[in-house]
């Protein structure tokens, strides 16, 4: 994270912008001429069907899938100009939440936050481990976890983990990808308030991709719907829910959704 | 003293620049040239062009936790993040963050981890003991009902670690049985009792090496495979699944892999032998004057068939007590990947060490029998 003074000003800048993405897995198109905007210090909710891509869509702007066509600005730069080494440099700006949490399993929880701390800030280990404390401590868990290894702990628990370790490094994009799957509602309630929290604290962008109506209303700013193979619509949630779409009136106006809706405007 | 971080004026403390992980030891070691702070001092942190996480944490350690909460109060020109930053830091800094060091006496712990050991190796022990029952009680009332066998896994499974395995059990037990050759003519020759040679892997192979080097290959060959399949399945809760469809996960996935072993280790046994008298056959065609014929004529008068029948009569017990021990220890998985990779080492360390001990006690018996 580096917020300025002027970072008021900075704001509704883009900081990452896809323009025509085109993702291909042999014959079957994931993505075609995909456009999507994600500003300066939002939290920005992607939705879609099983199956439309946004996981690809994720895995394509932080790196981790080569796109078949299309460019990905981030942070100003265009990742596929740049060399191995940049392009580390820029990555470091990402934190990444995977699905499933990805703790490495060999490391207990401190030593997971501490990693990047020691490989990229040269940090030594006793300040690494200090700070990941911290981080420990700043998502809501007890610094007395931070000896335990990944596999003892709840799926809530695993999910705060990750997301101390994807702030490890101040990011200034956060990535996650369905924080809240699998969690009890209380647990999920909690992880968007803390998303928030940390968010207006931290000063972060979120690209948040997400099955849960809930997160949708209570964390974010921005919805875009993966649709069709591309962003069908990206604005503000009640504009979004009253687009003129099949899927998106089912999903919106679905009974889920109503109630989704409902506990919100509660 | 005007600095690129801090600045001091008499009663007045100023922070500026950029309060960041990157100037992390710069910024440590600014702070600690201060010492203590006394609350006399104003504190301005208007200068501050950059702060995060860390620059925060240095920050709220140095003005204290309190003073860190009234941020609001007494910066309020502070830009509206970095306010909320220190207080959300200052916050999580409220939990104690020192975790009390382990202590450690080296001595009780030395012998507590002994006591550990051995009654991990007891316990082991007997795991192995109730699985093998409880793979004979699921075996024995099957072989009865034979609608009930499962012919293609069995049959995958006996490519997988039979077939397969055929080229590297030939290749090696062709070079023990060179060496051995080699060895025996160096030995012998002092004796002018060179033609021995013959017996000497004759015998080795027929009763030990054929059976025992197949056997320690597949160990570290299939045990471990077994315990890797069985292991990632049991993590990704597949035999749990297996379960709760009432489905015997022994009869599904332990019995095809035993029964396949049964069937290729004394095939590999086979294949062992051959190739390793192959092997002394050749050194002692090329090297050491005996001809083929000879070598082939010398086998049939000398050696009886009661050898081979004792070394392959052991192949049977090696292959149950591999595959056993391959998929206990798969079943002995939890969770995560460090997991799979202890178990699948102590599964090729077991079942190595079962079979040699089994070798042994086996030869004494049939030493004792006159076999």
């Amino acid at each position: 994270m580096t917020h300025s003074n002027k970072s008021s000003e900075q704001h509704s800048q883009p900081v990452i912008s896809v323009r025509g993405l085109v993702n291909r897995f042999g014959a079957n198109v994931v993505h075609e001429n995909l456009d999507l905007t994600l500003n300066q210090g939002e939290i920005l909710g992607v939705v879609g069907g099983s199956g439309t891509g946004k996981s690809v869509l994720l895995r394509s702007i932080v790196g981790l899938k080569r796109p078949n066509d299309g460019t990905i600005e981030v942070l100003g730069t265009r990742l596929n100009d740049l060399s191995e080494e940049q392009r580390s440099q820029v990555e470091r700006r990402f934190g990444v939440l995977f699905q499933r949490g990805a703790l490495f399993s060999s490391l207990n929880l401190q030593e997971n936050i501490a990693l990047p701390l020691i490989e990229h800030a040269k940090l030594g280990r006793e300040e690494a481990e200090y700070l990941a404390r911290l981080k420990l401590s700043l998502v809501g868990l007890s610094p007395n976890t931070a000896l335990q290894f990944p596999e003892s702990l709840s799926g809530g628990m695993v999910k705060r983990a990750a997301l101390a370790r994807a702030l490890a490094l101040d990011p200034d994009i956060l990535f996650l990808d369905e924080p809240t799957a699998g969690l009890d509602p209380i647990g999920a309630a909690a992880f968007d308030e803390l998303l928030v929290t940390l968010r207006d604290a931290l000063g972060f962008s979120v690209f948040l991709v997400t099955h849960d109506l809930d997160t949708l209303y209570a964390a974010c700013d921005r919805v875009a719907v993966l649709s069709q193979k591309r962003v069908l619509v990206t604005d503000t949630l009640a504009r979004v829910a009253s687009y003129d779409d099949e899927w998106i009136q089912d999903y919106f106006q679905g009974p889920r959704g109503r109630a989704a809706q409902h506990a919100h405007q509660n | 003293m005007p600095d690129e971080w801090l600045t001091v004026e008499g009663a007045n403390i100023s922070f500026q620049g950029k309060w960041t992980l990157d100037n992390f030891h710069a910024l440590k070691s600014v702070l600690s040239q201060q010492g203590e702070l006394s609350s006399k001092k104003k504190i301005s942190l208007n200068g501050i062009e950059r702060l995060d996480t860390a620059g925060a944490a240095l920050i709220i350690e140095f003005i204290g936790i309190e003073r860190a909460k009234q941020v609001p109060e007494w910066a309020s020109e502070l830009p509206k993040e970095q306010q909320a930053l220190l207080v959300r830091i200052a916050e999580a800094m409220e939990v104690p963050l020192d975790i009390p060091p382990c202590t450690r006496h080296s001595i009780t712990d030395a012998l507590a981890n002994i006591g550990q050991k051995m009654s991990d190796l007891w316990s082991q022990q007997r795991q192995l003991l109730a699985f093998i029952g409880l793979v004979l009680a699921t075996l024995i009332p099957l072989l009865l009902r034979p609608h009930r066998w499962r012919f293609t896994a069995t049959i995958a499974h006996i490519q997988q670690s039979g077939l397969n395995a055929v080229p590297i059990v030939a290749l090696l037990t062709f070079m023990v049985g060179a060496v051995v050759a080699f060895l025996g003519a160096t030995v012998l020759e002092d004796f002018g009792a060179t033609i021995y040679t013959i017996d000497l892997v004759a015998f080795s192979f027929l009763r030990e090496f054929g059976v025992l080097l197949a056997a320690i290959l597949l160990a570290g060959r299939t045990a471990s495979a077994f315990t890797a399949q069985l292991g990632a399945m049991k993590s990704n809760e597949e035999i749990d699944a297996l379960q709760a469809q009432g489905l015997d996960p022994i009869e599904l996935l332990v019995l095809p892999r035993v029964i396949a072993m049964l069937v290729s280790l004394p095939l590999l046994a086979f294949v062992g032998m051959l190739s390793g008298l192959l092997g002394g056959a050749v050194v002692a065609s090329l090297s050491l004057d005996i001809s083929l014929t000879q070598f082939m004529t010398t086998l049939q008068k000398d050696m009886s068939v009661t050898h081979f029948l004792v070394g392959l009569s052991k192949a049977p017990v090696f292959a149950f007590v591999i595959a056993v021990i391959g998929c206990l220890e798969g079943f002995k998985v939890s969770g995560s990947a460090q997991s799979v990779g202890a178990h699948t080492t102590s599964s090729v360390v077991q079942s190595i060490f079962m079979v040699i001990l089994i070798d042994a006690l086996a030869a004494l018996f049939f030493m004792e029998m006159g076999w």
